[in-house]
């Protein structure tokens, strides 16, 4: 039952493209209590894409980020990177989560934000040098937050937040990105100034994946989708995945007629 | 008397004693940080008192090998081992149930503490082994301390505190972005258990001198206090731990001076005087920084509205901003603007209508963002820029 629906669900001839994925998952399934939240899921992220996780609310977006991660223990699958473990590969990889997911009271300034990028160079004794702090300025500068450096992180804005969740990233200076919704909850000019970086990022050959909910600035800001509503429902470019009948498979009633004709 | 127990003239032991005291308050204060930004500061109340059963079953351990049953060493190793049980139970009790973890704390805490307090009554009925001081447990005390035990302490305090500063930087990003840090590769369950360990390990170093009802307070409220300070970690962390060095110190010192006076109780009460001193006169977060910086707000707040009022023609009712602008010269006794008034105004209401084209375009949403109806737009714009936007400016204005 279980190989069957592996299977059904499962991309047989993407396997020999596993060995270059940045992130490739097969039979994912978590659950929160006895209910699945993904449901033996299979991805294969292709390296060089923008590719946006898009599904209802509560169709397991995040989840599925997370567990890949091992943020979340998932109850069964495989997780690799670049062909191998994830956990050999995660030097390789940047995460960025919610903004909702931490303590913005907590004592830290911004530029100790981003150097928390670095934790991986600086391991547990050395010292925060200059070059350390010049990188953790330019990544800011990426993002346009140079000017807010000392600031502690409380008086900033919501987009402003992001924005220095995503410098920290990029202090990590990955191959492969993964965002949770890097675009909900900020303003018009912070949404333009993170596109822009990821589509750098992207020019660059890095791999960018983000939790997106936004179902007009798909063909806009992605070239790839992965549509999920606990199980896959579909994977591929914009041209060939982002139709009106996987949207209509995915959201159901919950999504209005009027925005489909839009995106389709 | 007293001013001899702070410049260390006591004697030998009650020196040793202070020092070692001044020693674990730091540890206390660094360690007790983390557990605070964790927001974990409760689980070191559990700790604590699941150690009394430790207590208890060492020294009857101890009597039963034939000896006093009063060897510190021996006693802090059974209360480290029962600490652990409790710290394992909550976290059990909060993986495993539906409980919250408050709930397990609560639970552990208030059985394991009951259960302690049985073996001490029956140790007191016991006929061997040298019972009376285990009651010093419960409140700390200095009286009759040993080289050796002084020596424990400090050595104690002295390697929590060492590891304490060597596992700054995961602690801190754990309590701060657990998720980022999972993402990371770090092992965030051995994080928080090495977290909880030092704790641990401060309660049970610190029995003897502040007593496990109080040690809580030694570990949270430097660092509370500290928090008022300062807006980074590790600032956080050095001021906690100034604050629990100088409570310890004071804390011992001052007990020193009278047999009867329980260690713990004086410690807890000094750093309370240090954390009543932050939570008014902090600069930036302190209560009264606080008020201060809210009354120049509303003032600020009432005479750009009072300028604006002024500047078309319209009537001033509220009394509040009627006595700001007096005071500030904008208006005469009689409500009446004065010349500065006058000119104040013209340009309050310049720099509002400026505002208001700036919003109402879209290419300066940037800007825009930053309206709060106080901050001038010469401060945001450049001249070239402000020029510009005064081109479609119409009546055309002239100051």
């Amino acid at each position: 039952m279980q190989l069957e629906l592996a299977t059904k669900n499962g991309d047989r001839q993407a396997d020999n493209n596993t060995a270059h994925s940045p992130l490739a998952i097969r039979g994912l399934t978590v659950s929160y209590g006895q209910k699945p939240a993904v449901f033996s899921v299979d991805a294969t992220f292709e390296p060089g894409a923008m590719t946006a996780i898009i599904g209802p609310n509560g169709a397991g977006k995040s989840t599925l980020l997370k567990a890949a991660l091992g943020i979340i223990k998932p109850l069964s699958g495989r997780v690799t990177s670049y062909g191998q473990p994830l956990a050999k590969q995660r030097h390789r990889i940047a995460y960025v989560p919610q903004r909702a997911s931490v303590d913005w009271d907590f004592p830290t300034r911004v530029l100790d934000v981003v150097l928390m990028g670095l934790y991986r160079q600086l391991g547990l004794l050395k010292r925060v040098r200059p070059l350390h702090i010049e990188a953790a300025i330019s990544c800011l500068a990426r993002v346009g937050m140079e000017g807010f450096a000392n600031r502690q992180i409380g008086q900033l804005s919501g987009g402003q937040q992001q924005r220095v969740f995503l410098a920290r990233a990029l202090a990590q200076t990955a191959d492969l990105y993964l965002l949770d919704e890097p675009f909900a909850g900020v303003d018009a000019a912070t949404e333009k100034a993170i596109i822009a970086v990821l589509k750098e990022l992207n020019a660059q050959g890095k791999t960018v994946v983000a939790v997106h909910h936004d179902l007009a600035t798909v063909p806009d800001y992605f070239d790839r989708v992965f549509i999920i509503n606990t199980t896959r429902v579909a994977e591929g470019t914009v041209e060939e995945a982002f139709t009106p009948a996987a949207l209509q498979e995915a959201y159901g009633g919950r999504l209005a007629t009027a925005q489909i004709a839009m995106t389709g | 008397m007293l001013w001899q127990a702070l410049v260390l003239q006591l004697g030998y032991n009650a020196t040793l004693v202070t020092i070692g005291s001044c020693l674990l308050g730091i540890a206390a204060g660094a360690t007790g940080t983390f557990l605070f930004l964790g927001k974990r500061a409760l689980v070191s109340d559990a700790i604590s008192h699941s150690t009394l059963p430790g207590v208890g079953l060492a020294f009857m351990v101890m009597v039963a090998l034939g000896g006093d049953g009063r060897a510190l060493p021996g006693l802090l190793l059974g209360s480290a081992i029962s600490a652990g049980i409790g710290l394992l139970f909550v976290s059990w009790i909060t993986r495993h149930t539906r409980l919250a973890e408050d709930a397990a704390i609560g639970a552990v805490l208030s059985v394991f503490f009951g259960f302690g307090i049985v073996l001490l009554t029956v140790i007191q009925t016991m006929s061997s082994g040298r019972q009376a001081g285990l009651e010093s447990f419960l409140l700390g005390s200095t009286a009759g301390m040993l080289w050796n035990d002084a020596l424990v302490i400090s050595i104690g305090g002295a390697l929590v505190l060492a590891l304490t500063l060597i596992l700054r930087r995961p602690m801190s990003l754990v309590a701060f972005d657990r998720e980022f840090a999972a993402g990371a590769g770090m092992n965030v369950p051995r994080i928080e258990l090495a977290m909880m360990g030092l704790a641990l390990a401060i309660t049970v170093v610190g029995l003897k001198i502040v007593g496990l009802i109080l040690i809580v307070a030694l570990l949270i409220i430097p660092a509370v206090a500290a928090r008022f300070w300062s807006n980074r970690v590790g600032h956080v962390v050095l001021i906690a731990g100034a604050f629990g060095g100088l409570s310890g110190y004071a804390g011992a010192a001052i007990s020193a001076t009278a047999p009867a006076l329980p260690t713990g109780p004086i410690i807890v009460l000094i750093a309370f005087a240090l954390f009543t001193i932050s939570l008014l006169a902090a600069p930036g977060r302190g209560i009264l920084a606080v008020i201060l910086r809210h009354f120049r707000f509303q003032r600020r707040v009432h005479i750009r509205q009072g300028l604006l009022a002024l500047a078309t023609g319209q009537p001033i009712y509220e009394r509040l901003t009627l006595r700001l602008m007096r005071r500030a010269g904008f208006v005469r006794r009689d409500g009446v603007a004065t010349d500065t008034g006058r000119a104040q105004a013209a340009k309050a209401l310049l720099d509002e209508r400026r505002w208001q084209i700036l919003r109402s375009n879209a290419r300066h949403e940037a800007a825009a963002a930053r309206y709060d109806g106080l901050t001038p737009l010469e401060s945001v714009l450049t001249e070239d820029q402000l020029a510009e936007l005064d081109s479609s400016l119409s009546p055309k204005v002239v100051i």
